[in-house]
């Protein structure tokens, strides 16, 4: 593999997760527990789209073939996304969202931090402006899981559930492999596996606070930032999401 | 137009007080939560602020509806933006209310048990993307034909939340020509969509400023308070005098064969709405009203046990913090 494909494939990995959670999360307008709750999602999944522009417009220019952000929303089919599996699972109860989230959100925020140096300047560039936001973003998903955790006896059943059906996702965002390797030999961007102890203190500590118990299991689901292997759960996504595109093709928006 | 057919109160209060207040709204005062107000006002801008919030709760939803099928990333980030904004005029709109004495969580429930309404216009169904062009256009237009002068109205928090809002309302009306003028310059399907959105939403439009109130005793008394700044006739034909020649622009047809300029008025002739269809829509029978008020309800009653632990562990933290001291 070349450093150029290696590069397209680390901003696919980095553009996909914003652009299928940002999705996900856009999923919850208007439906959400409360007002304030409405307003937070929206922010969130707005941040989220505006990084995946980013990361996914970089990506079509270091792809050379001059495929616009777009294109790689709207025109790729699934085994060519590469988010990773937590990503594109479903929404749940608003427990499950949060989870998920929070999940998600202390593995982004650590990333992002290190990619704000990143040999790249383009990426740190994008990583410098996306930092500011996701971690308000984790600020407050980890907030929410909190409150719920230590709830009621109802929300911290729900929490605990959501955290038992999302654990075995998360693993997959610290996974090396050839791609992590030639981008953390490039300087461009860290090996996963090198964010993992952070990453472990700080939902440890979440989880205490939140009195939620972390399942005694290290299994993780693999397949989906090498495309090797989605859930069922992308495939009806993309076809609301690429919808219109697909339907009427060469059409101006 | 977010409140419609809004009943004002009749007011007994003592004689001299009424006209101190009235001689203040003249002479251009605003009203603020802890003045003194006749009971009337109070209930009839509770009524309306409620309602109006209402809409832009609601009002999220036949936008909603297409944010996840958005064609563009730019164009689902510009609608995720709107609709937000939306969820946030609920949010000052319901902060204004709360000054006159009802809480929101009052609000809200009347909303849900149908005791309080919320603009006609969202009980139509969003079906093509065009929908989103037109809604902007020509739903956010209206809102923005009647929000305007209630910058001015008397009530402060009312005016101070209108002056907020109208700056993103016309954001918002932008967007939605914007939206517009690509499907009408577009593909042949696209400007198919676009006639096809116009044609729907044109008379709907029209009814959000309610039926004509010429012998309305109700709205004299609410524009004499300055709670209602124009008549719904004034302002309908506000709206089709500006929104006429946009759709030329476009090169749509607006769906009225009567629709005619007039030299003599200097305004547009035109055809009314079918007033039957706006009150079968007020009583529950428009395409949509089950599906609002069950998605509604639905977020409402799922979003329970969210409210309650969240409310249970700042009791706790703040139990704990007492016992720290």
């Amino acid at each position: 593999m070349t450093r150029d494909m290696a590069f397209f494939e680390f901003l696919l990995r980095m553009g996909d997760n914003t652009l299928v959670l940002g999705h996900r999360v856009s999923e919850w307008c208007g439906h959400a527990p409360v007002l304030e709750e409405d307003i937070a999602l929206a922010n969130t999944a707005l941040d989220l789209i505006g990084q995946t522009q980013m990361w996914l417009g970089l990506a079509g220019e270091v792809e050379g073939q001059g495929r616009s952000a777009d294109d790689l929303a709207m025109l790729r089919d699934a085994w060519d996304f590469r988010n990773v599996l937590l990503a594109e699972q479903p929404n749940g109860d608003f427990g499950q969202t949060m989870m998920r989230q929070y999940l998600f959100d202390q593995a982004h925020v650590l990333l992002l931090e290190k990619l704000a140096g990143s040999s790249d300047e383009r990426v740190a560039a994008i990583a410098a402006k996306s930092v500011k936001e996701v971690a308000y973003h984790v600020e407050r998903s980890r907030d929410t899981v909190i409150g719920l955790g230590d709830g009621t006896s109802e929300s911290h059943r729900r929490m605990q559930a959501a955290l038992d059906l999302l654990w075995p996702y998360a693993g997959e965002m610290f996974t090396d492999d050839e791609v992590s390797g030639i981008m953390a030999g490039e300087g461009i961007a860290p090996e996963p596996s090198s964010l993992r102890a952070a990453w472990d203190a700080a939902v440890q500590q979440t989880m205490s606070e939140a009195t939620l118990v972390i399942p005694d299991s290290d299994f993780a689901h693999a397949g989906g930032k090498t495309g090797f292997r989605h859930t069922e759960h992308l495939g009806h996504m993309l076809t609301q999401m690429q919808w219109l595109q697909r339907a009427y093709p060469g059409a101006r928006w | 137009m977010y409140a419609q057919m809004i009943k004002s109160e009749a007011t007994q209060e003592d004689p001299e007080k009424l006209a101190a207040f009235q001689a203040r709204i003249d002479a251009g005062e605003k009203i603020e939560p802890k003045d003194w107000m006749p009971q009337g006002y109070r209930k009839t801008l509770i009524r309306q602020i409620g309602q109006h919030a209402h809409s832009e709760i609601v009002g999220q939803l036949p936008e909603g509806n297409w944010i996840t099928r958005a064609p563009t990333l730019e164009r689902k980030a510009i609608l995720l933006a709107k609709v937000q904004d939306e969820a946030g005029h609920g949010l000052y709109l319901y902060c204004a209310a709360e000054t006159l004495g009802v809480t929101r969580d009052e609000l809200t429930e009347m909303l849900l048990d149908g005791r309080m309404k919320y603009s006609s216009i969202f009980n139509y169904p969003t079906l093509t993307w065009a929908d989103m062009g037109a809604v902007g256009w020509l739903v956010d237009g209206a809102a923005i034909m009647n929000q305007v002068p209630l910058q001015r109205t008397s009530f402060g928090p009312y005016s101070r939340a209108m002056i907020r809002i109208c700056k993103e309302e016309s954001f918002h009306q932008r967007q939605g020509y914007d939206i517009m003028m690509k499907m009408a310059n577009g593909t042949p399907a696209q400007k198919k969509m676009a006639q096809d959105a116009l044609n729907r939403f044109w008379y709907p439009s029209l009814m959000m400023f309610g039926p004509s109130d010429k012998e309305s005793v109700h709205s004299e008394q609410s524009m004499a308070w300055k709670i209602k700044m124009n008549t719904n006739d004034e302002l309908r034909q506000k709206f089709v005098d500006q929104t006429v020649p946009q759709a030329e622009y476009l090169g749509l047809t607006v769906p009225d064969e009567n629709l005619k300029w007039n030299e003599e008025t200097g305004h547009y002739d035109f055809s009314q709405p079918d007033w039957s269809e706006f009150f079968d829509v007020l009583k529950g029978n428009g395409p949509c009203n089950r599906e609002r008020l069950a998605a509604r309800n639905k977020a409402w009653d799922d979003g329970k046990w969210v409210r309650d632990g969240l409310l249970a562990h700042a009791e706790k933290k703040a139990a704990r913090r007492v016992a720290a001291e």
